[in-house]
């Protein structure tokens, strides 16, 4: 008889090959290029392709007066577009030892809350339709609008608003604002439970992210990754707590941490943030101080020569401000310290040995804006 | 640490550091070659911990081409911010800090896209926004290019 010889078929193929995610795939959510390396179906290597809306916009704000640098900050990270401006205009402000009125402090920062909301709401509809789950993302979305609406009626636009000015507001707040917002946070309250519900408690989602793309809490550091990113693993970084700014040291909020510092952990933190963002709008909404909104400034604003650094907390982590003056009009240099492009360099660390579909999930995780990657 | 005896202990790490005055954070001018051990030192010694590195940027001051970087120590909440220049406008190269600050590794390629300042042993020291054949150093203050800048 003759023996069979078993040649066992590698499970793992051998060979290592590159694949393009990107630039145009749907869960790089903007035109980013994943070059992966793959073992099978294995994560080797990740190397991000950026630049592809390079626009340079730290040299344009070395010809730009500081009022029209306000309308380029809009465009890094458009999600979190009240928030950049609220950093360049504490830093005109502190520059220039403006002391702005307490109605406007209060603004600012139910409607950088308010942002936060919107934007982690678009995360959570795009997260849930990277696992798989296109109802996540039309729930998200519907509820998303609401926000919109109120920043459409006080400010007449709802992506980009460069309602921020130095020294105060662009214009007054709509009459029916504090009505409006009081209707969001009610209606949101009871739409966060289904959020909860339909993917939260769903147990495919937790297996599925559960223990996936796990960030230490020393690399979160080294890596430099702030925001619910690296809240997630333990790394307190609030900038809202540490270095706070408008209203944040009147009001009471807690900083979401975590330990685990895995997927579903930095899922946790945007969620727990969306709820802390809602505490802190109820205790200001009502107290809205009477009063101008905007201190008065003059007409053409010229920072004294030196340095300054202002940093404010986006939805999505730190960002800072670095500014030279020599004193004219137009800054000397502007810096972006963008926090997702920070964010992006811990990507290849985290998501080596898991498999390319945990790649999507990891990404959504960080939650990545490419404008603010590129600037 | 007090802000104090941060000065002093950098000053007793490199000699040669010079404090700039009336500013934000602790600023010190510091020569280029020893900013790698002072690093080490400044991350690695207990009472000092600077782990985080949070902002990392060149400049072009039209004399010099400076890298600034900003510390700051998660442990202790202390901020420190280092400038390391050079004159060569040529072949400007600075050792790279990566190895410390995993974050550095990114910041130093958006440096050397932007000011074409070389990071001497850093793994991967390629353009990061622009194309890899572009020419010119677009951040620096006298490049000029009349086809791909829009004056506003």
């Amino acid at each position: 008889m003759k023996e069979v010889i078993h040649t066992p078929v590698p499970y793992i193929e051998e060979e290592e090959y590159h694949i393009n995610m990107g630039p145009q795939h749907p869960s790089t959510h903007g035109v980013l290029r994943l070059v992966v390396t793959l073992q099978g179906e294995i994560v080797k290597k990740l190397k991000p392709h950026c630049g592809y809306i390079h626009r340079g916009i730290e040299k344009m704000c070395e010809k730009d007066t500081y009022p029209q640098i306000i309308h380029l900050t809009d465009r890094m990270d458009y999600l979190s577009a009240h928030i950049n401006n609220h950093a360049v205009c504490l830093l005109v402000e502190n520059a220039l030892q403006v002391e702005v009125p307490e109605r406007v402090k209060y603004i600012r920062t139910i409607i950088d809350e308010l942002t936060r909301i919107q934007s982690h709401q678009l995360w959570w509809a795009c997260y849930g339709m990277d696992l798989g789950g296109l109802t996540c993302f039309f729930y998200g979305l519907r509820d998303r609008e609401k926000i919109l609406d109120i920043f459409e009626q006080s400010f007449g636009s709802r992506l980009l608003h460069s309602y921020y000015a130095p020294g105060g507001l662009m214009m007054d707040i709509h009459p029916d604002f504090q009505k409006n917002v009081k209707a969001f946070i009610k209606y949101f309250r009871k739409k966060i439970k289904d959020y909860d519900r339909i993917l939260t408690g769903n147990v495919i989602m937790q297996e599925r992210t559960r223990g996936i793309g796990i960030l230490t809490r020393d690399n979160a550091i080294s890596y430099a990754v702030t925001g619910p990113s690296g809240r997630a693993s333990g790394f307190s970084c609030d900038v809202r707590k540490h270095y706070p700014y408008a209203c944040y040291d009147k009001v009471d909020f807690k900083e979401i941490l975590y330990t685990e510092g895995d997927t579903l952990h930095r899922y946790f933190a945007r969620m727990e943030e969306m709820r802390e963002s809602m505490k802190i709008i109820e205790q200001l909404i009502d107290n809205i101080p009477a009063g101008d909104y905007s201190a008065k400034m003059k007409a053409v604003l010229k920072l004294p020569a030196g340095e300054y650094y202002q940093r404010v907390e986006t939805a999505r982590g730190e960002l800072g401000v670095y500014c030279i003056s020599d004193g004219n009009k137009t800054p000397f240099r502007m810096k972006f310290r963008s926090p997702n492009f920070s964010n992006l360099g811990v990507l290849d660390s985290i998501s080596r040995d898991t498999k390319i579909a945990d790649l999507v999930a990891i990404g959504a995780s960080l939650d990545f804006v490419i404008p603010d990657i590129d600037r | 640490m007090d802000n104090e005896s941060i000065k002093e202990r950098v000053q007793a790490l490199v000699p040669e550091a010079q404090l700039e005055e009336n500013k934000q954070f602790i600023t010190f001018v510091i020569p280029a070659e020893k900013m790698h051990d002072l690093a080490l030192s400044l991350k690695y010694n207990e009472d000092l911990a600077f782990d985080y590195l949070f902002c990392l940027t060149g400049v072009d001051t039209v004399k010099h081409l400076v890298v600034v970087y900003h510390l700051a120590s998660t442990k202790h909440g202390h901020s420190l911010v280092l400038k390391a220049q050079t004159t060569d406008r040529e072949n400007p190269a600075f050792d790279t800090i990566c190895d410390i600050w995993k974050s550095g590794e990114f910041y130093e390629r958006e440096v050397f896209d932007m000011f074409g300042i070389r990071f001497n042993n850093h793994p991967d020291l390629r353009r990061i926004f622009l194309d890899e054949n572009w020419k010119g150093f677009p951040f620096r203050k006298d490049y000029v290019d009349e086809v791909n800048i829009v004056e506003l």
